[in-house]
């Protein structure tokens, strides 16, 4: 671990060198300007939920624009995977959570500078084939005899707030699986082998017309907050800041709203996420 | 014992010297993991981790399926093999590459494959669901893609012992008025039992180990359909200590299979499984043995 990070500026030395080069902006990071563009240069490496793929490859874009000097290395999977990696040293500046549990995790471990920032939220949708074979109409319709509902696992973010939209609801379901991401749950709906499945409302709309979505009232109890942080092992905590502020900026909103995602339930910090020293 | 000079295996031992500082590097690139992993488990808690309802439900399942998994592989493989080996028909190189397939196909490719045939809307599941049979999701799926997966190391293991065999002793019962099925029964199949034991071997580590195929085609339920190797993939998300002791698990009991299966090649003289058929003409038992694995 720790000859891990001592190798990794040796190995990002050459990238960000190239990127200065090519950007030809000064290799030395300068102040951030009033108007949101910075001087600052370099790579910065965002780790980064699997669902958030979209929006942040877009907002990345958005990002080298407007700081013609970054280079942004996204990677992109499970939040709990990314957790692991960055607790096993692996070389993020800022790290984007589909949970406040997980980013409690990265927190606790004492790896975050300063304090998770809630900047999304996202709810539960019932999705259907489209031409939804078993008639659901409603959460209540779930639990019908025969039914072949598909969620997630409750060690899993959406398999928690799926446990949590069940008891809203008081209804009891017996799904035929339940599977260890969101991903897995789609499939099954997207393939006809399940009759309906809980998913993110984000889930819904990236699968164009495969799935029909049909929301439920209870999803309201059982909303998922998105929080963001930067990592206190940083090599670039001024272009790690400017990233954030452009997610939880107006325009980062917008981008995330027409994908799906709700406003944060609050204007700062996820509960559990805000324990960083 | 050695009958050919060439083939004396044990007698030549001149390796070059540089060889052994590459092969250490290639043995410790496999078990060093390993061994950081057996580093990593939390032995206060072992027994409660590995003994969890969870846990056993998926080790069960594991074994259970598995078990079923290498008998079809067998039902299933050896006619595959003879066919292959001693049979003469178009198409046979083809097949064998398709056979083979599943050994170099990412699994998650063959659960996909297995979804569009047995699924419910799949090229057999729609008639198999007229016939109210439903395979999506149940523990069958589980058999299903296992025994997609390891089908083919029985295969290659007992086509291979098939065609060093020889049919020879074959042909000698047949002058004798054997019919097909008894010389079958009662000379090939005892000759080429350590081929196909240890492919059955094989066969059961390979279905052990399933995970991308299973977790694509039938899901992931507690005791229905989550083997160990879902069971960990899934406590790795919140408790990764849980995870840690079932891999050791699931190590123990592959390298345990692998080490029982692959005892013979190392002793090329002395067939594994004690079938010496013909005492007095031993080359072609001998290299039977020897050469039948690898």
């Amino acid at each position: 671990m720790k000859a891990a990070r001592a190798l990794l500026p040796a190995l990002l030395a050459p990238v960000m060198v190239a990127a200065g080069l090519s950007g030809c902006a000064p290799a030395s990071p300068g102040a951030a300007a009033s108007d949101g563009t910075s001087r600052a240069s370099g790579t910065l490496t965002v780790f980064a939920a699997a669902s958030l793929k979209g929006t942040f490859t877009r907002l990345a874009g958005e990002f080298e624009r407007r700081h013609p000097g970054a280079t942004v290395m996204l990677n992109f999977a499970g939040s709990s995977d990314l957790a692991t990696q960055i607790s096993q040293g692996a070389p993020a500046d800022v790290f984007a959570s589909a949970d406040t549990r997980t980013m409690g995790r990265v927190s606790d471990a004492g790896l975050l500078r300063g304090q998770a920032t809630g900047f999304a939220s996202n709810v539960l949708e019932i999705a259907v084939p489209p031409d939804n074979p078993a008639s659901v109409s409603s959460f209540g319709d779930l639990s019908r005899q025969g039914m072949k509902v598909v969620v997630c696992a409750s060690q899993v973010p959406c398999g928690a707030a799926a446990e949590t939209a069940e008891r809203e609801a008081g209804v009891a379901l017996t799904p035929v699986s339940e599977e260890s991401s969101v991903a897995d749950v789609l499939g099954k709906v997207v393939s006809g082998e399940a009759d309906a499945g809980l998913v993110y409302a984000t889930d819904v709309k990236s699968a164009g017309g495969k799935v029909r979505g049909i929301p439920f009232p209870q999803a309201r109890k059982a909303v998922v907050t998105y929080p963001i942080a930067a990592i206190a092992e940083s090599r670039q905590q001024e272009l790690a800041d400017a990233f954030i502020a452009l997610v939880t900026s107006n325009e980062g909103q917008q981008t995330l709203q027409d994908a799906g995602f709700g406003a944060p339930p609050s204007a700062s910090a996820g509960p559990e996420g805000s324990s960083g020293q | 014992m050695n009958t050919g000079l060439r083939r004396s295996t044990g007698a030549y031992a001149g390796i070059p010297f540089w060889i052994y500082p590459i092969a250490a590097a290639g043995a410790l690139l496999v078990m060093l993991p390993l061994a950081a992993m057996a580093a990593r488990v939390n032995w206060a808690n072992f027994v409660p981790l590995v003994t969890s309802q969870s846990s056993l439900d998926a080790l069960g399942l594991s074994l259970r399926t598995s078990a079923v998994s290498t008998v079809l592989c067998i039902v299933l493989g050896v006619p595959l093999a003879l066919v292959l080996a001693r049979g003469s028909f178009p198409g046979q190189r083809l097949l064998r590459s398709f056979v083979l397939l599943p050994l170099v196909l990412p699994p998650v490719v063959g659960g996909i494959a297995l979804l569009y045939t047995f699924g419910r809307q799949g090229l057999l599941g729609r008639s198999l669901e007229v016939l109210g049979i439903q395979i999506a999701f149940s523990t069958a799926a589980v058999v299903i893609a296992q025994t997609f997966v390891a089908l083919p190391f029985l295969v290659v293991s007992l086509e291979g012992t098939l065609r060093t065999t020889g049919s020879r002793y074959e042909a000698v019962a047949a002058t004798l008025g054997a019919k097909p099925a008894t010389v079958l029964r009662r000379v090939t199949l005892p000759l080429v039992l350590p081929g196909l034991a240890s492919g059955a071997v094989l066969s059961f580590a390979r279905s052990l180990g399933e995970f991308g195929a299973t977790l694509t085609f039938a899901g992931s339920l507690q005791g229905v359909t989550r083997t160990l190797p879902l069971e960990i993939y899934l406590q790795r998300e919140t408790d990764a200590d849980s995870a840690v002791a079932l891999s050791l698990v699931l190590v123990a009991v592959a390298v345990t299979v692998v080490s029982v299966s692959h005892r013979g090649p190392r002793r090329p003289a002395a067939p594994p499984f004690g079938s010496r058929p013909v005492p007095g003409e031993r080359t072609t038992a001998e290299s039977a043995a020897g050469g039948d694995v690898r």
